[in-house]
C-alpha cells in the first residue's frame, strides 16, 4: 500500500515505550495530516519529548505503531536514514557542529548525505539563512551566536535535507525570554508556508496562535485533545484544566 | 533581626566536632600529569644542572694527584659531536618512528574500541588494557627475542636490525596509550552530537569521520605529545638491548676512556641534559596548547 497525501502523513497508534520497568508512554494514538501543525502540551515528565523522538526512530518503541508516510518506523528492517531524509527535527539545545560555520552546518547534510551538488547546495544554503533572518551571519561559528540565533541556524540545518515533516523538541525552551520570539516567528513562517510541524512547547500562547490541533499528555496518555479554541477554551478533563490554570 | 545560626548567635545545639569537609588533593590529576610537571621546572634548574655537570669532575681533577691526561671537561667535549650526530640523532629517529607507528596503531585500536560490533570492541578493549599496563622493557625483551633477525619474503632475504625490533616493542604501549586517548576524545563529544547527526541522516561512519573526530582533534593534541615527550625519556631502555643510541655510545665513550671515574658524571649528566633540553619545550608548548583548546571548548 502506497502513501497518498489524503491518508495521515504521521500516524501514532497505541505507541507503547518504556525505559526498563518504567513506561513512559502507555498507548498514544494521533493522526497527523499533511500540511498540519499540532503541539503537543503536558506537565515536564509527560513523555512528550520521548513521543516526538519515536518518530524519527532516535527512541525505539516496544508496541504499537509508527508509520510515516505509510512506512512503518517501528521495524528492525526500517531504513533509518530514508525516514530520517523525510523528517528534520529541532532539538532544544540546538545541537549544531562547533567546529563548522552557520553556513557549513547547514550545507553539510545536503553535501555529505545527499551528495549534492555543491554550488547548488551553497545557493540554498544562503536562501535558508536568509529565511531565518540569518544574513550576514553566514561564517560566524556556532560559539560566536546567541542561542537565538543558533536555533535558527539549527531550523536551517534541518529544513535544507527539505524533510515533509518537521519536529520541535521544546527549541524555545533554553532560549533567553527576549530571543523566544524570533525563533517562534521563524516556526510560524514554516507553518504558513505549509509544513507539516510537530512540536513540543510550554509557549501556550504560541501553540494557540499556530496550531491547528493541540495534544495535551499526562503521564505518559492523551488526555485531551482537540482544535486550540476549543481546547484552551473548553478543557473538559479536569487534569487540562489544571494544567492550563497553572500556567495561564 | 540577625539570623539565628546555632554556635554564633545561639549556644550550640550539640558538643560535637564539626566534620569539616576533606582538604582538596595537592595535585591537580589530569592526562598530562607528566607535561604538566616537566613544563612547572623553572629555567634556571638546567643551568643548574649544567653547573654541577661542570664542578664535579674540575673537583675530582684538582684532587688526582698527577694530572697526567685530559680533564674530564676536554674528554666530553671531544665525545660530545660524536654523541650528539651518532647517538642523540638516532634517539630522536627511534622515538619518531616509534610515535608513528604508535599513532597509527593506536588510532585504529581507539576507533575499533568505539565499534558497535562487540567482538571488536572487546578485543580492542583487551589489547589496549594488556599493553597500556605491560612493563615496556618486558615488551620489549619479548619483540626483541621472538622476532627473527631476518625475513625471507618472495626468495628475497630482508634483515631485521635491532632498532626495528626496539621501534615496534616500545611501539605497542604507546598504540595502547594513543588508543586511550582516542577512546576518551570521541567520548568527551556530548552524545547530542550523535543524536543531532543521526537525524540529519547521517550514518554512523559519516557521523564519526565528518563530525565527532574533527571536532576531538584538537583535545587529542595535548597528550599525545606528552606521550611523545614520555616515550622520548624511555628511548635509553633500548639500549640495554644493543641499540646504539646515545646512552649505549656514552657508555662505549667511557670505555674508550678507559673507565675513569671522574667521566661518568659529566658523561651521564651531559646526556641527562640533552634530553631535558628537548623534553622541555616540548613540555611548556604541550601545556600551552592544552590551555589555548581548553578555553575554545
Amino acid at each position: 500500500m502506497t502513501w497518498t497525501p489524503d491518508q495521515p502523513i504521521v500516524a501514532l497508534t497505541n505507541v507503547h515505550k518504556s525505559f526498563g520497568t518504567f513506561e513512559v508512554l502507555k498507548g498514544i494514538s494521533m493522526n497527523i495530516m499533511k500540511g498540519e501543525v499540532i503541539c503537543i502540551i503536558g506537565p515536564s515528565g509527560s513523555g512528550k519529548s520521548t513521543l516526538i523522538r519515536c518518530i524519527n526512530a532516535l527512541n525505539n518503541i516496544q508496541g504499537g505503531s509508527i508509520m510515516v508516510e505509510g512506512q512503518e518506523v517501528h521495524d528492525d528492517k526500517l531504513d533509518r536514514l530514508a525516514l530520517r531524509k523525510k523528517v528534520g527535527m529541532v532539538f532544544q539545545q540546538y545541537n549544531l557542529f562547533p567546529h563548522k560555520t552557520a553556513l557549513e552546518n547547514v550545507m553539510m547534510a545536503p553535501l555529505k548525505v545527499l551528495k549534492q551538488d555543491k554550488r547548488e547546495v551553497e545557493i540554498r544554503a544562503r536562501d535558508l539563512l536568509k529565511k531565518v533572518r540569518l544574513e550576514g551571519k553566514e561564517n560566524s561559528y556556532p560559539g560566536e551566536l546567541s542561542g537565538g540565533q543558533q536555533q535558527r541556524v539549527a531550523i536551517a540545518r534541518s529544513l535544507a535535507m527539505n524533510p515533509d515533516v518537521m519536529l520541535f523538541d521544546e527549541v524555545t525552551a533554553a532560549l533567553d525570554p527576549e530571543t523566544v520570539k524570533e525563533v517562534l516567528v521563524t516556526i510560524k513562517d514554516l507553518a504558513a508556508e505549509g509544513m507539516t510541524c510537530i512540536l513540543v512547547t510550554h509557549e501556550m500562547g504560541f501553540a494557540r496562535e499556530v496550531a491547528d490541533h493541540i495534544y495535551f499528555t499526562d503521564k505518559g496518555v492523551i488526555v485531551e485533545h482537540g482544535p486550540p479554541e476549543t481546547f484552551f477554551d473548553n478543557a473538559k478533563d479536569p487534569r487540562t484544566k489544571e494544567f492550563l490554570s497553572q500556567i495561564l | 533581626m540577625s539570623r539565628y545560626i546555632p554556635g554564633l548567635t545561639a549556644p550550640a545545639q550539640t558538643d560535637m566536632p564539626v566534620l569539616l569537609s576533606p582538604p582538596a588533593p595537592p595535585h591537580k590529576t589530569g592526562t598530562l600529569n607528566f607535561s604538566q610537571w616537566l613544563a612547572a621546572i623553572p629555567l634556571w634548574v638546567p643551568v643548574l644542572v649544567l653547573a654541577a655537570a661542570l664542578v664535579w669532575p674540575m673537583y675530582s681533577y684538582a684532587q688526582s694527584v698527577t694530572p697526567t691526561h685530559d680533564s674530564p671537561l676536554e674528554v666530553l667535549w671531544r665525545w660530545i659531536p660524536f654523541l650528539l650526530t651518532r647517538g642523540f640523532v638516532f634517539t630522536v629517529i627511534i622515538s619518531v618512528l616509534t610515535m608513528a607507528l604508535g599513532t597509527v596503531l593506536g588510532v585504529f585500536l581507539g576507533l575499533g574500541q568505539v565499534s558497535l560490533f562487540r567482538p571488536v570492541r572487546i578485543a580492542s578493549y583487551w589489547i589496549t588494557q594488556t599493553f597500556r599496563n605491560s612493563p615496556w622493557l618486558v615488551l620489549l625483551f619479548i619483540v626483541m627475542l621472538s622476532f627473527p633477525f631476518q625475513i625471507t619474503l618472495f626468495g628475497v632475504t630482508i634483515p631485521v636490525p635491532d632498532w626495528a625490533k626496539a621501534v615496534f616493542g616500545l611501539s605497542l604501549p604507546i598504540m595502547a596509550n594513543i588508543s586511550e586517548i582516542v577512546r576518551g576524545a570521541i567520548a568527551s563529544v556530548p552524545s547530542a552530537q550523535w543524536e543531532a547527526a543521526e537525524s540529519l541522516a547521517f550514518t554512523r561512519r559519516q557521523t564519526l569521520f565528518e563530525i565527532i573526530l574533527p571536532q576531538c582533534i584538537k583535545r587529542m593534541i595535548p597528550p599525545w605529545m606528552n606521550w611523545y615527550a614520555i616515550l622520548t625519556m624511555a628511548t635509553p631502555i633500548v639500549s640495554i638491548l644493543g641499540v646504539e643510541e646515545i646512552l649505549n655510545l656514552t657508555r662505549q665513550a667511557i670505555e674508550a676512556e678507559n673507565n675513569r671515574p671522574e667521566l661518568l658524571v659529566p658523561f651521564y649528566g651531559f646526556v641527562l641534559m640533552v634530553f631535558f633540553l628537548y623534553c622541555y619545550p616540548i613540555a611548556r608548548l604541550t601545556i600551552r596548547l592544552e590551555r589555548k583548546f581548553a578555553l575554545k571548548l
